[in-house]
Formats: structure tokens, C-alpha cells, sequence
């Protein structure tokens, strides 16, 4: 006997009781995520009109000849909420496979028989998806099950581990009674997440940047493909996007922001916390395509008068900008850039060296309205990392990196 | 002033929706479609015309259901009766689908073919090169640059319209029976109106339609724009329809009324209007068929792989959606080499399809109007009681004629 089961078999699946008389076909099983997330907990058994309710703990035999039960006192079944119903539920639905990073549509379902001295019980172990499992379908009812079986084999299997395997549910409050979450997609790559959001329905997507963690779904929303991104944003609730948006760098809020519809994003800059309101205000004024537009506000300035070990100090304070920093820049009174020095020349400098001794030659930077391509036109022909962005008084106000440039072709 | 930023706005939504109803519904002419005008303009010259406006109407009742169904549930036609009528329904609908669209496919090659040998162009040298074409635009493009190809092609479809005119018909008794319905009791003008009606609803449509409209990414909020836009598409299709059966009316019902052998046929008998009408004629045909055969395989390839579930899109890598490219890719050998096989019986090849299509249009429409009333799919948006009377009755005249065409096909086939 084969100590697997799978749902198309399940199906159909003949039920006898005490007695050994039919009383019945299987019509679907059903998993109670909060008792327990893998076994079947209920049969649903229909001869006539209603169907009943086998209890997991009613069962004696479970085999390919059918279901044996050991007590025979059924209920009869009302919709539960708390119940994820296999075949209604999960059969030929799309789910997200976290570990093979992609949405699948669940063709058949593979359970474990679990023998014990007691009674049998199914245990989900994988969610079938491709060809084989497609065969198995079709044949299931058309042919004999033992000779499917063998016929299949000869198919390679593609199967998703059930630990793998995530339900998007967009209704909030049946996610909560089927205890689904999506905290497994939190531990994907955003970019990867991205991919998987865009291939969902509206809905769904909605569903997941309502449930994950701000801060990835902040880094997934930037992931994702710009026409996508302002129907998610227009999605959602504006204090959940507000706390998204507050999660990104300003210069990236202020590009989405700067995408939707003016009465929207001031509805969302209202939500959001004061902190980085008031600079994704400032950033938003510019035109999109000029240097003002393209330029980010995470960069790291000093007196023109500092010192290496000053500079020491102030990296520490911004540990978070470090990951992609290569440049500090140096200004004079009235916050005047001065100087840009590459962050690798402050290794081969003693602690009391000045900064502007370590400066680039020239100081190059451009002014807020200048136009992106002749920025990218610099960038090209001097080889830059970093270009600072000034105000028409000289005054700093931001920098453009290499990646916003790459971002500026890729989209041409 | 605030009237005319909404309206403005209204207008930047429906620029950013247009795409999808709109190349779904020129592509209806497709060679096969052409060819239909072509024979009732020459044959029974401007009594047909009058069907232009219920198939409009019916072209229209069948499309707004697939682009709303996509825009509210964000999910293809496919998708859908997978997850609702599950996998064997989809299987078996599927099976038919990529039989029928494979023979769509071959008319289409076959229409390349003859509209470039009236350029001096063997068929051994344009089919290839057209399959070819066909098959790099898909693998190699995104959607978007594709769309943008597609609405190119849609805009040479004008080409018709412009050889229509040169042909200069009788423009009042076009007029007048444009709106005038007539009948005859003439077996062949019967035979004629139901072939008009069944080339114009096919089920592959359906499907492509909605797949295009979630691959945009329209969603209910645009909804109302995407409507106008699947509208004004099924309007152009029927104006370009209009053009050929009045251009066949006026440069050969006129003269003389007659059978024609292929659109190619068509195209000649207006050589004596003018050199101009002749070339756009054929040079409509050409764009017609090439466009067909690009969208036909995608659409099957794309409209499989969703509903059993494997990969599929032109944003991915052959890697990744293997099945997707390969049937995709299949679709076109065959349908292009077929076209080259000398005694290939075409003819029988395309009569078969319009009876697989036929078979297979009236489980595609219930299906339709049985998904667009669920409620827990729909929301607020499930068809209204008006709707819904519409629609049936619509999808019961589609029923019903293309049993009549499916009936005459078979009895041209074994009879």
C-alpha cells in the first residue's frame, strides 16, 4: 500500500462505516491552520444532498480502497470560517512558492498517510504544480488509479514543499482565522518580492503590502515597475502608504510621490510622520528631469576646517548610509559646498590630516535646475561616483549617485 | 476650470488604457475576416452591410465582458475558469483552443503568402520571412515596445478605407443599406450573413483580450475609459469592414456580381479602379495577416500557460517559460510550413477551424456570463438585469448562427 495520498484521489474516495457499509464519497478535506497546519482535521463526506463532517479523529483506515471510519456519528457541515477547504480553496489557486521565488497555480495536493496503532491520518506534504501532476488529473476517473500511478512516473515531478508554499488571502479577517501571514516573504529579496507582486491580482497585492513589514514593503514598493507602483500606492489605506513612504529615502518617496496625483500625495505627505516630511516636500518642488529631481539627500557634509578623525566621528554617526557611501563633501560658511573627498583617501591620511588637503581637483558640482542628460553627460565623460547638487546660492542640497543614473538610462 | 482638469484627466486615463480593446478588435479582420467582406461585397455588393451594425453590437456585448472581467479581478479569461470550472474543464478548452488558433494561424501565413505573390514575392521566400519576423518581434520585444508595434499595424488597417474610396462606390445605396435591413431567401446570401457573424466573435479573442487588459494593469478605477476604448474599437473594426465590402461592392459587384477565390481575387478586380486601390488593398491583407499571425500564437501560448498553470509572459527568459515559447514558437512553424506544402489542403484547413471555433464559442460565452455574475469575483461589479438580458440574448443569436455556420461547414467538408 502506498503510504501517499493525493487530493485527486482523495476525491471521490469511497467512505464505509462500522459496519462496512458505503455511506458515501469524499467531496473535499479541509486543514484548521490554527489546530494544527498540516493535517486534514475534517472530511467532508456527501451521499445526498448535504454533505457531513468526518473528524480526523473518526477515521480508522485510509487507503486507496477508501475510508474507514470508527465512529460514525457525523455532523452535519456548516461553512466554517475556520477551515481552509483544500479543494475549494487551494486546488487550482494561485499561491506564492517563497523558495522557488515565483507564483504557481496548485494543481494537485500530495499527502503523507500517517499509520499509527489508533487510526490513519493525512498530512499535507507538497503541492504538485506541472506536468505530471496535470496527467494525474485528467486520468484520475478515466483510468485505473494503479496504472496512473505507474504511467506517471514517467513524467519528472514538480512539487513545492508545503513549509514553501504561501496563501495569499485578501480578506483581512479570514487571514486571520486561517492564521496566514506573510511573514515568509519578508525574508525574500525585495527585488524577487517585486517580481512575485507584479504578477498578482490587484487585490492580492494589496493584501500583501497591507500585511508585511513596513520597512520591505517600502523596499519592495521601489522594486516594482513605476505603472505598478502608483496603482499599489492609490491602493492602499493613506496611513498605511504614508508609513511605507516614511520607510524610504526621501529621494525615493519624493520620485513615487511626484507620480501620483497631486491631491494624493499631499494626502500622504499630511500622514507622515514630520521627520522626512519636510524633505521630500523640498525634493518634490523640483522638475523631475532636472538635477534637483534626480538628486538624494543622504550624503554626509563637513566643515571645510575638519579632519580626518572628524570625519571617523561622523561615519560612525550615519551608520546607515554607509553600505553605498564613497564621497564626503566639505562645506564653507552659509553651507557652500566647497569640496568633495573620496572616502578611500581618508585610509591612506593621519588622524590630524585636513580634510581639504584630500579634496578632488576640481570641485565639480551642478546647479539644482540643470538638465538630466547633460548631468549624464558628466557623469560619462569624467568617470563620476558622486555629483554634488547645489541651490543657485551655492548652497549644497543634495547628490546624485551613479545608480540614480542607471536608473535615468535604463528607463530611456 | 476644475471641469476641464477632470475632463482632461479623463482623457490621460483613457490614452493610458488604449492598447488592448483596440488591437483585439482590428485584428477581428484578420484573413479570414477579409476574405468574408471580400465575397459578400463582391457577390451580393451592398446588401450585407446592414449586419455590420448588430455584429458591432454583439462584438461589443462580448468584449466589454472580458475587458471588465479583467480589469475587476486582475486575472485572464483562462485564469479564471481554471479556478472556477477547474482544471478538466480547462483542459479540454484549451485543446481546442490551440487546434482552432493553430489553423487561424495557417489562413493567416496563407494570406501572407498570396498578398505578396501579387508582388512578385514567391511564398517560399515571404512565409519564412514573416514567420521569422513574427516569432523575434515576440521573443525578443516587452510588452510594452509590442503594443506599440500592434498599434502601429492597427493604424494601416486605415489602408481600406482609403482604397474604399478610391474605388469610388455608390456611396447613397451604401447609405441606405447600411441601416436597411434586408433578407434573402437565397441560400448562399444566408450562408453569407452567418459566416460574416461567425469570423467576427471568435473565442481566441475573448481570451486575448482579457489577458491584455490585466497585463496592462487596468484596473476597475479606469474601467470607464477602458469601456470607451473596447467600443471605439469594435466601431473601427465594423467602419474597416464597411470600406472592404463596399470597395468588393463597387469594383466588382458592380461590373459584374461573382464568386471570389481569395482575398488576392478581391484585391485584383480593383486593379481596374486604379493602381492605388489595388496596392492598399493588398497591402491591408498583408498587414492584416502579419499582425494575425503575430497575435494568434501569442494569445493560444499565453492564454494555455495560464490556465494549466506553467509560465508564461515575454517579459521572462526562454528559461523560465519554456512551454510558453515553445508552443508559441510551434504554433508558427507549423502554421507558416504547412503553408508551403504543395497540395496542402487549406481550404478544408479553414473550414475545419470555423467548426472548431463554432464548437467551441458557445462554452466560452456561458462561461463568460456565468463568471461575470458571481458575486464574490465581481463585487459591485457583477452584470446588472438589463445587462444580463443583453447579454443572453446575444450570446444565444452568437449560439445559435454559429451552430448554422458550424452545420454548413461540415456539410461543405464531408458533403
Amino acid at each position: 500500500m502506498p503510504d501517499n495520498l493525493f487530493f485527486t484521489e482523495l476525491q471521490g474516495l469511497r467512505v464505509f462505516d462500522v459496519k462496512g457499509r458505503q455511506i458515501g464519497r469524499i467531496r473535499d478535506a479541509a486543514v484548521v491552520p490554527l489546530v494544527d497546519p498540516i493535517r486534514v482535521d475534517r472530511y467532508l463526506v456527501g451521499g445526498g444532498w448535504a454533505w457531513l463532517t468526518i473528524r480526523h479523529d473518526q477515521v480508522q483506515t485510509i487507503s486507496l480502497k477508501g475510508i474507514f471510519l470508527r465512529d460514525e456519528k457525523l455532523t452535519p457541515y456548516h461553512r466554517d470560517e475556520y477551515m481552509l477547504r483544500l479543494g475549494r480553496d487551494l486546488l487550482d489557486q494561485q499561491i506564492i512558492d517563497v523558495h522557488g521565488r515565483k507564483v504557481v497555480r496548485v494543481t494537485d495536493i500530495t499527502f503523507d498517510i500517517q499509520r499509527s496503532n489508533s487510526h490513519d491520518e493525512l498530512r499535507l506534504v507538497e503541492v504538485d504544480v506541472g506536468v505530471r501532476s496535470i496527467f494525474r488529473r485528467l486520468a484520475q476517473g478515466v483510468l485505473p488509479i494503479g496504472f496512473v500511478r505507474r504511467a506517471m512516473m514517467r513524467i519528472p515531478p514538480n512539487s513545492i514543499p508545503w513549509e514553501f508554499c504561501n496563501i495569499v488571502e485578501a480578506d483581512p479577517q479570514r487571514r486571520l482565522r486561517l492564521n496566514i501571514s506573510h511573514t515568509m516573504l519578508e525574508k525574500m529579496h525585495p527585488a524577487d518580492l517585486a517580481d512575485i507582486v507584479e504578477e498578482l491580482s490587484a487585490e492580492d497585492r494589496e493584501a500583501i503590502f497591507e500585511t508585511i513589514d513596513n520597512e520591505v514593503a517600502a523596499d519592495t514598493l521601489s522594486e516594482v515597475e513605476p505603472e505598478i507602483q502608483m496603482r499599489i500606492l492609490e491602493s492602499l489605506d493613506t496611513e498605511k502608504a504614508a508609513d511605507i513612504i516614511g520607510e524610504m529615502s526621501p529621494h525615493e518617496a519624493a520620485d513615487l510621490l511626484g507620480e501620483l496625483e497631486e491631491s494624493a500625495s499631499e494626502e500622504i505627505l499630511e500622514e507622515m510622520d514630520t521627520a522626512p516630511k519636510g524633505e521630500v516636500r523640498e525634493l518634490l518642488e523640483f522638475e523631475e528631469d532636472t538635477a534637483g529631481g534626480m538628486m538624494n539627500t543622504e550624503y554626509i557634509s563637513l566643515h571645510e576646517n575638519a579632519t580626518v578623525a572628524d570625519a571617523m566621528e561622523a561615519l560612525k554617526g550615519n551608520e546607515e548610509l554607509l553600505e553605498n557611501l564613497n564621497t564626503l563633501f566639505l562645506i564653507g560658511p552659509g553651507e557652500k559646498f566647497v569640496a568633495s573627498v573620496p572616502l578611500a583617501r581618508l585610509f591612506s591620511a593621519a588622524g590630524a590630516a585636513l580634510l581639504r588637503d584630500l579634496k578632488s581637483e576640481p570641485a565639480r558640482c551642478v546647479t539644482v535646475d540643470e538638465k538630466q542628460d547633460r548631468v549624464t553627460e558628466l557623469f560619462d565623460k569624467y568617470n563620476l561616483l558622486t555629483l554634488p547638487v547645489v541651490d543657485d546660492a551655492g548652497k549644497l542640497s543634495g547628490v546624485i549617485t551613479v545608480d540614480d543614473i542607471i536608473s535615468v538610462l535604463r528607463q530611456k | 476650470m476644475k471641469l476641464l482638469k477632470q475632463f482632461r484627466y479623463h482623457i490621460a486615463v483613457f490614452f493610458s488604457v488604449i492598447g488592448p480593446g483596440f488591437i483585439t478588435a482590428v485584428v477581428d479582420n484578420d484573413a479570414g475576416g477579409i476574405f468574408t467582406y471580400s465575397q459578400a461585397g463582391a457577390k451580393y455588393g451592398y446588401l450585407s452591410l446592414w449586419t455590420l451594425i448588430p455584429i458591432t453590437v454583439l462584438l461589443i456585448v462580448a468584449q466589454e465582458m472580458c475587458s471588465r472581467m479583467g480589469a475587476v479581478t486582475g486575472k485572464g479569461l483562462s485564469d479564471l475558469i481554471r479556478e472556477e470550472f477547474g482544471l478538466r474543464t480547462t483542459f479540454m478548452m484549451m485543446a481546442a483552443l490551440v487546434l482552432a488558433n493553430l489553423t487561424n494561424v495557417m489562413a493567416n501565413f496563407a494570406g501572407i503568402a498570396s498578398s505578396l505573390e501579387l508582388f512578385h514575392v514567391s511564398k517560399y521566400i515571404s512565409v519564412p520571412i514573416g514567420a521569422f519576423l513574427v516569432w523575434i518581434l515576440v521573443v525578443k520585444g516587452t510588452y510594452q515596445s509590442v503594443e506599440k508595434v500592434f498599434l502601429y499595424a492597427c493604424s494601416i488597417f486605415l489602408c481600406y478605407i482609403v482604397s474604399g474610396i478610391l474605388v469610388k462606390p455608390d456611396w447613397k445605396e451604401a447609405a441606405i443599406y447600411s441601416v436597411i435591413p434586408t433578407m434573402r431567401y437565397d441560400p448562399g446570401y444566408i450562408t453569407m450573413l452567418i459566416g460574416m457573424v461567425g469570423t467576427s466573435v471568435a473565442p481566441w479573442m475573448q481570451f486575448f483580450l482579457q489577458a491584455a487588459v490585466v497585463e496592462k494593469g487596468i484596473t476597475a478605477k479606469e474601467y470607464a475609459e477602458s469601456r470607451i476604448e473596447v467600443v471605439v474599437g469594435c466601431i473601427v473594426m465594423s467602419v474597416i469592414a464597411f470600406f472592404i465590402i463596399v470597395a468588393c461592392a463597387g469594383a466588382i459587384w458592380s461590373v459584374a456580381p461573382r464568386d471570389i477565390k481569395d482575398s488576392t481575387d478581391a484585391a485584383l478586380g480593383l486593379r481596374p479602379f486604379g493602381e492605388y486601390a489595388y496596392l492598399l488593398f493588398c497591402a491591408g491583407l498583408l498587414n492584416a495577416s502579419l499582425f494575425a499571425a503575430c497575435i494568434q500564437p501569442l494569445s493560444t501560448a499565453y492564454t494555455v500557460c495560464e490556465g494549466l498553470g506553467f509560465e508564461s509572459g515575454i517579459n521572462k527568459r526562454f528559461s523560465e517559460a519554456p512551454i510558453f515559447y515553445w508552443l508559441f514558437t510551434l504554433l508558427i512553424v507549423i502554421g507558416a510550413g504547412v503553408v508551403l506544402l504543395p497540395n496542402f489542403p487549406l481550404v478544408r484547413m479553414i473550414l475545419f477551424s470555423q467548426v472548431l471555433n463554432g464548437i467551441l464559442l458557445p462554452f466560452v460565452l456561458i462561461y463568460m456570463i456565468r463568471l461575470i455574475n458571481k458575486k464574490e469575483l465581481m463585487r459591485e461589479w457583477t452584470a446588472s438585469r438589463t445587462y444580463n438580458i443583453v447579454a443572453w440574448v446575444s450570446v444565444v443569436v452568437m449560439i445559435v448562427l454559429t451552430a448554422f455556420l458550424v452545420v454548413l461547414s461540415l456539410r461543405e467538408l464531408f458533403g
